[in-house]
């Protein structure tokens, strides 16, 4: 499949953009050996560290890198303005749309969501209806997915509020260059990302739970050295300077979440929670989890621990939510959105459907409630008996998909054995919620390291790439 | 502040560890042995297999003890959960679930030991290449702990993973001593048979002081300084004596810190006490078999006391 495509670095018709012109000049100057050279440095680097990720259903190889290519992704300071001021604005909406689903659902009472849409959705937790979380946050940390078509479209491929991950390769992957390529950061003014670790701690000690006296106590709670995330876990903690702590470490004591350590149990206020909802409260939710802690619902509503991301905020990911954002912006800002959304078909509509089906060999079709790029279909990407085989499962039930026009995402080059070859790139900033908002300048930049494949996800075969938002 | 499960993986990862390198020498001592005398062979390597603790293990998988097969079961058998591969990579998943303890550099060494060990002993080792890879394994872990004691803070952290150090190491000294007591029994060494000789080498070679006993006894093999050296010398890292002193002083530093006593303080300093005040005289009249179970014994339930006194579970 063959998209034309904006090149970010070099489009056909225009020549070499402004934001990469120092860093055209110096690559210019480089001899390849020596940058081929780098590249296997880093994937060293990475390995000897131990940034690795589980695959799963992979018996051997259960630990794998994620490639990292060595030339950055750059945004010039406008364009990063522009993108600022859309996220924000949507991360604001994200958070008042969960306070008034849990709430008054006004909502749902103006007619803009329909009703059905989140009381017969998974991700609605009933069990959080009037609770209103410490300092009336539910969303914190969010990773906002954008994509770009042209110089002047990006457009929200999603919003992960739940608990996004991928930070750590964006520290990670700035680190290493710096390490690769010092003489690069003195040429070109680069955004730092390095202080994000503390603009969390910080963030997340901002929204403690008000009963909290002194310092809060923050931990993370993973589940545990075997999830794909771990390496990630346990270098936020590490770098937040907090306790990384599992289910078996917690347990109610006195009315709060207390973790259990060589002295006793210490009381915990500020939970940053790297566990699904249905895992967090074996009494609330999923009596098999052995992961989370009985017990936790009750000192939450209780007000007197801070789960961040509050349970229950997936509903406003949803990918069948998604298509209502631009509704969603507008009725809680009072403004059109800033960031558009890629035009959806809902495939729970008859009318919809129909056209899918119709279309299916040039449609990507999602399972509403999938992530990580499994169980989806590139339609132009995929062979007449994939197409067809599909069809017979969204037929079989259409309220579980959804499906978006193939999109031409753009691309970035990357080093390849015969020098820079464009590939398809997507770009997942990161922003914190507390009584402000924060988006660190930069983000994970995701790249389709297939020749034409638009399929990021790092368990897909995705690589990644340093981004740099310029101080211009 | 810390963690209980942090305590404890910081205390196993270190003694799998010492465990990893232990195998090691205890083959290295085996192949000595086997070298030097090929009649008795294999009752050298049933003797290496006691000491390692497998030797039940080892025979329901094989009849015969052969140096190839103990060496693989004791160094990259798999399905053996003390060997030196098993104990690497139990340290690694310990090191990697206590990862936010622990420096940068010891968390490399140990990451980079396991990579290179895993990749060395993914092959049966041909009998050529053995002392090679005996020293590899060495190599490492002496590079683990030099990370480790470069890099690490003085604090409850390193505590505890000193305390899963010398638990281990002083359960390796006993047994190894307990394996061969009957050869260091005063009737037989009154003989002073070539033989003997050899089986006191032995016994210093896994424990890597055959140079340093010439340093500080006489050249010559004596049963009793033998005993002595591995039991009661206060200057030899292996020595029992040795690994109490620092198991009471690490577990001094806990108490201090925490302002709490607990069970596994009297036992440690029980047993320290004892040592001090013993005369290798006095453990030989009262049995050294006996002083040495006895010793055995205590050292587990430390460990089980340090497990529960400082929340482990």
């Amino acid at each position: 499949m063959r998209l034309a495509a904006f090149d970010e670095m070099l489009p056909e018709v225009s020549g070499l953009r402004r934001p990469y012109s120092a860093y055209d000049r110096w690559l210019k100057e480089q001899d390849p050996a020596r940058l081929t050279e780098k590249m296997q440095d880093a994937e060293r680097v990475f390995r000897k560290t131990g940034i690795t990720f589980a695959v799963y259903g992979e018996q051997e190889a259960s630990e794998r890198l994620i490639p990292f290519d060595i030339v950055p992704r750059i945004i010039s300071g406008n364009e990063w303005r522009r993108l600022t001021q859309g996220i924000e604005q949507r991360v604001q909406a994200l958070n008042a749309f969960l306070d008034d689903i849990y709430h008054r659902q006004e909502i749902l009472r103006a007619g803009r969501v329909p009703r059905d849409l989140i009381a017969k959705n998974e991700a609605f937790l009933p069990e959080m209806i009037g609770v209103r979380p410490p300092a009336g946050v539910y969303t914190h940390i969010i990773g906002v997915d954008i994509v770009r078509i042209s110089e002047d479209d990006f457009y929200v491929l999603e919003d992960n509020a739940r608990t996004p991950s991928g930070v750590s390769y964006m520290l990670e992957n700035r680190e290493t260059m710096m390490q690769l390529f010092p003489e690069l950061f003195q040429k070109i003014k680069v955004r730092p990302v390095e202080n994000y670790p503390q603009l969390l701690r910080q963030s997340l000690a901002a929204v403690r739970p008000q009963s909290t006296k002194g310092a809060p106590t923050i931990a993370v709670l993973t589940p545990g050295s075997f999830n794909s995330a771990y390496f990630e876990h346990a270098f936020l903690a590490d770098q937040m300077g907090v306790q990384l702590v599992e289910g078996q470490d917690l347990r109610v004591v006195d009315g709060h979440v207390a973790m259990r350590t060589t002295e006793g149990y210490k009381q915990i206020d500020v939970l940053y929670r790297r566990v699904d909802d249905s895992f967090l409260d074996p009494l609330t939710f999923r009596p098999d989890s052995a992961l989370g802690i009985p017990g936790i619902m009750d000192v939450y509503r209780a007000g007197n621990i801070t789960i961040a991301n509050a349970p229950g905020t997936g509903i406003a990911d949803d990918k069948a939510i998604y298509s209502y954002m631009p509704e969603i912006v507008e009725f809680y800002t009072g403004r059109k959105a800033i960031l558009g959304n890629i035009p959806t078909w809902r495939c729970s509509e008859p009318d919809s459907l129909k056209y899918v089906l119709e279309h299916i060999h040039e449609l990507v079709i999602k399972e509403v409630h999938g992530s990580g790029g499994y169980g989806m279909l590139v339609g132009p990407a995929a062979t007449k008996k994939e197409c067809e085989a599909f069809a017979k499962k969204l037929a079989a039930k259409p309220s579980n998909y959804i499906a978006q026009p193939t999109l031409a995402l753009s691309t970035c080059p990357i080093l390849t054995e015969k020098g820079l070859a464009p590939r398809h790139v997507d770009l997942r900033p990161y922003v914190l919620v507390s009584d402000r908002i924060q988006i660190v300048p930069g983000g994970l930049t995701r790249v389709a390291l297939k020749e034409g494949s638009l399929v990021v996800n790092s368990s897909q075969g995705g690589g990644t790439k340093d981004t740099w938002v310029l101080d211009d | 502040m810390l963690l209980g499960r942090t305590a404890n993986g910081l205390y196993w990862m270190n003694r799998y560890i010492e465990r990893a390198e232990n195998m090691a020498r205890l083959v290295d001592a085996g192949l000595r042995m086997a070298l030097t005398r090929t009649q008795s062979a294999s009752e050298e390597w049933n003797s290496v297999l006691l000491s390692a603790g497998s030797d039940v293990a080892f025979k329901q998988k094989y009849s015969d003890y052969t140096a190839a097969d103990v060496a693989d079961f004791l160094l990259r058998d798999t399905s053996n959960p003390s060997s030196t591969m098993s104990s690497i990579e139990t340290a690694r998943n310990n090191a990697r679930m206590v990862r936010t303890a622990l420096t940068r550099e010891t968390w490399e060494s140990i990451n980079e030991a396991w990579m290179s060990l895993k990749r060395m002993l993914a092959r049966p080792i041909d009998e050529r290449d053995l002392p090679s890879v005996l020293d590899a394994i060495k190599r490492e872990t002496a590079l683990i702990r030099g990370s480790f004691y470069g890099t690490m803070l003085r604090n409850e952290i390193f505590d505890f993973s000193q305390l899963g150090t010398y638990v281990e190491r002083a359960d390796n000294t006993a047994r190894i001593l307990d394996v061969k007591y009957y050869v260091l029994l005063p009737s037989i060494s009154w003989v002073g048979s070539t033989l003997d000789n050899y089986q006191w080498e032995s016994i210093l070679r896994s424990v890597s002081a055959h140079r340093s006993y010439r340093w500080v006894y006489d050249a010559d093999y004596k049963p009793t300084n033998i005993a002595d050296y591995l039991i009661l010398n206060v200057r030899m890292p292996r020595s029992l004596t040795f690994c109490y002193r620092f198991l009471s002083e690490h577990l001094k530093f806990l108490g201090d810190d925490y302002g709490e006593r607990h069970a596994c303080h009297a036992t440690a300093e029980k047993t320290q006490a004892m040592l001090r005040a013993g005369s290798i005289k006095d453990i030989f009249d009262a049995g050294l078999h006996e002083f040495l179970a006895g010793f055995i014994r205590d050292n587990t339930r430390l460990g089980d006391e340090i497990a529960q006194d400082y929340r482990f579970y």
